[in-house]
């Protein structure tokens, strides 16, 4: 039970430099059961290279990581047995079947007999590899690729998964299947997700760090992050006809500004200091018998908050520079 | 689960890393035409060589003597060709990234792909046997010598391997790997050749010289060859072999670092 509460990935002060750069600097990061972590940043930033250490393929040249208890570095075996890893790119050997492929992983995962064959047979299942089987690796479309080297990595039943980019080249059902197959680990598991796709956040993570430059900005629940938005409470609506609304609007004492999307004629309405504003609109609304098509209330946007930070992180460097 | 049971049970896992990496390696030697060339053009010149260079029947002495002469420059273009994509075709493919975080020590998978490349020459060796064969019906050879002849030629070529394999870490191109290995096999073939010796000694450092005669792989296998299974000579295969895959793991490891 106590290990089950602690963290089952961790990196304390975790970096790697390459001669005077830092591709990663004093990264610390805590995933617990449960959670699914989701790793967010520009190409660069250094999420590969932080998943390479975790993963025990790079050495850290500082601080530490460490899988359900084992250093990745000192005690590199039992952590690896405990991670499942889908590699950048997932990479796996082309002129072998797909089954031959799931045999070599399992078998050097100490996966032998039937205990191996039945994990293999449910991976496929999971995974929806079947179909390709006997195929080798090298004729199967990238989708198909992506899917057998997940397989690889959840074949052991790991407690902790990194997952860099595990949707990348998937079409949206496969997309959808892959959520809800880490939706439906995370119970009892620790997994980092990198992406580049948001909607994959709401979608399959309860978690999100976003790193700039080698470095963490910010991380918490996706609801704390959303708080960071300026969308966060904002009010938007669809109604045509409504010009003179918005200007009255945008005189209320609670509202900050009214923006209205040249492209789709939707308003979003800003509150002033993060405040309540929708009974505010919704009121005013009605007074002005405008006829809304469409009214929301806005929860804030993780791509507002993801520019925000990065656009951040990049005026930082400039100025350290 | 007390210590001893969970060091057992590591043991035996660590076994099968080992083990599981050897399979595939021997499996992808099975299936890739490329290892199937080797054999191929390996028992046709070794043939072909016998016959017509060697002047076998010519001769009229029953001994492999010009067989075996021509492994040296088979090995020397062949297993150069078979041991290029051991590490570079894993890193060009971003496999090595999967296989270094599997649950396998370097030294592990350094291992399991030389001796999965080593058996498979050596199958290719056992099917020389017709050699053999031959040689024993048409008259009475000593057989000890060819027995001597086929350890020699099975320790050279696991000297070019371990040299191969070593310098295919180097590289993600399969071609660089392969240059880079046939130059220094060719440099450690030659080493008591004139060839070698001559610019060293006109240079004036005998010392070197001499100290790299010793080195001489063609040296060592004609000694072995000759029917005398000397320690120092099969010493001297064994170590190049474990100095390069040493030197191969570190190599390795050091990448990481990078």
């Amino acid at each position: 039970m106590q290990r089950l509460r602690n963290a089952m990935i961790q990196t304390e002060n975790l970096g790697k430099r390459y001669g005077r750069f830092d591709a990663v600097a004093g990264l610390n990061l805590k995933v617990a059961p449960g959670q699914v972590l989701a790793l967010l940043g520009p190409n660069g930033a250094g999420k590969t290279t932080s998943m390479r250490m975790i993963a025990g393929f790079l050495r850290p040249s500082s601080g530490r990581a460490v899988v359900c208890g084992h250093d990745v570095v000192r005690d590199p075996i039992a952590a690896r047995r405990a991670l499942g890893y889908l590699p950048e790119g997932a990479p796996s050997y082309g002129e072998l079947a797909v089954a031959e492929f799931l045999n070599f992983a399992a078998r050097v995962r100490g996966l032998t007999g039937i205990t191996g064959a039945r994990r293999i047979d449910e991976m496929v299942e999971r995974l929806q590899l079947q179909p390709v089987l006997a195929q080798t690796i090298e004729t199967l479309s990238k989708g198909y690729r992506r899917r057998v080297c997940l397989a690889q990595a959840l074949l052991h039943d790991p407690p902790a998964l990194i997952l860099d980019e595990p949707t990348d080249g998937l079409d949206p059902n496969q997309q959808r299947e892959v959520h809800a197959l880490i939706r439906g680990m995370a119970r009892d598991r620790a997994i980092i997700v990198s992406t580049h796709a948001l909607n994959e956040v709401r979608a399959a993570c309860n978690r999100v760090a976003i790193v700039a430059h080698g470095r963490l900005r910010v991380e918490g629940t996706l609801a704390e992050l959303e708080k960071r938005s300026r969308y966060h409470h904002a009010v938007s609506f669809r109604a045509p006809a409504s010009a003179l609304a918005c200007e009255l609007l945008e005189r209320q004492p609670e509202v900050e500004t009214v923006e209205v999307d040249p492209v789709d004629g939707r308003a979003t309405v800003f509150p002033r200091d993060g405040g309540d504003i929708f009974p505010v609109v919704v009121k005013l609304l009605e007074e002005q018998r405008v006829r809304v098509e469409e009214l929301q209330l806005e929860r804030g946007r993780l791509e507002d908050v993801f520019l925000q930070v990065t656009d951040a992180a990049f005026v930082e460097m400039e100025v350290a520079a | 689960m007390s210590t001893r049971a969970s060091v057992a049970v590591d043991r035996a896992g660590r076994g099968r890393a080992f083990r599981g990496v050897l399979l595939r390696e021997l499996h992808g030697y099975l299936i890739t035409p490329v290892a199937w060339l080797f054999a191929v053009i390996f028992l046709l010149s070794a043939g072909a060589f016998t016959f017509y260079l060697g002047a076998f029947f010519e001769r009229g002495q029953a001994d492999l003597d010009p067989f075996f002469r021509f492994h040296p420059w088979l090995y020397l273009v062949l297993v150069p060709a078979l041991a290029m994509r051991l590490w570079a075709e894993e890193r060009r493919s971003g496999t090595l990234e999967l296989l270094l975080t599997l649950p396998i020590r370097p030294w592990q998978a350094v291992a399991a792909k030389f001796l999965a490349a080593w058996l498979y020459i050596g199958g290719a060796l056992v099917l020389t046997f017709p050699m053999w064969l031959t040689v024993n019906y048409l008259g009475h050879p000593d057989n000890g010598v060819i027995l001597a002849s086929y350890i020699g030629s099975f320790l050279m070529a696991g000297a070019f391997l371990a040299i191969s394999e070593c310098l295919s870490v180097l590289t993600r191109s399969q071609v660089i790997a392969f240059i880079l290995a046939l130059a220094v096999c060719f440099l450690f073939l030659l080493a008591g050749d004139p060839l070698v010796q001559e610019p060293l000694l006109a240079l004036g450092s005998s010392r070197v010289a001499d100290a790299l005669a010793s080195l001489s792989l063609l040296a060592h296998f004609e000694a072995i060859a000759r029917g005398v299974l000397d320690f120092g000579d099969v010493a001297y295969f064994v170590l190049t072999i474990v100095f390069w895959l040493t030197a191969n793991v570190l190599i390795l490891d050091a990448r990481r670092g990078g």
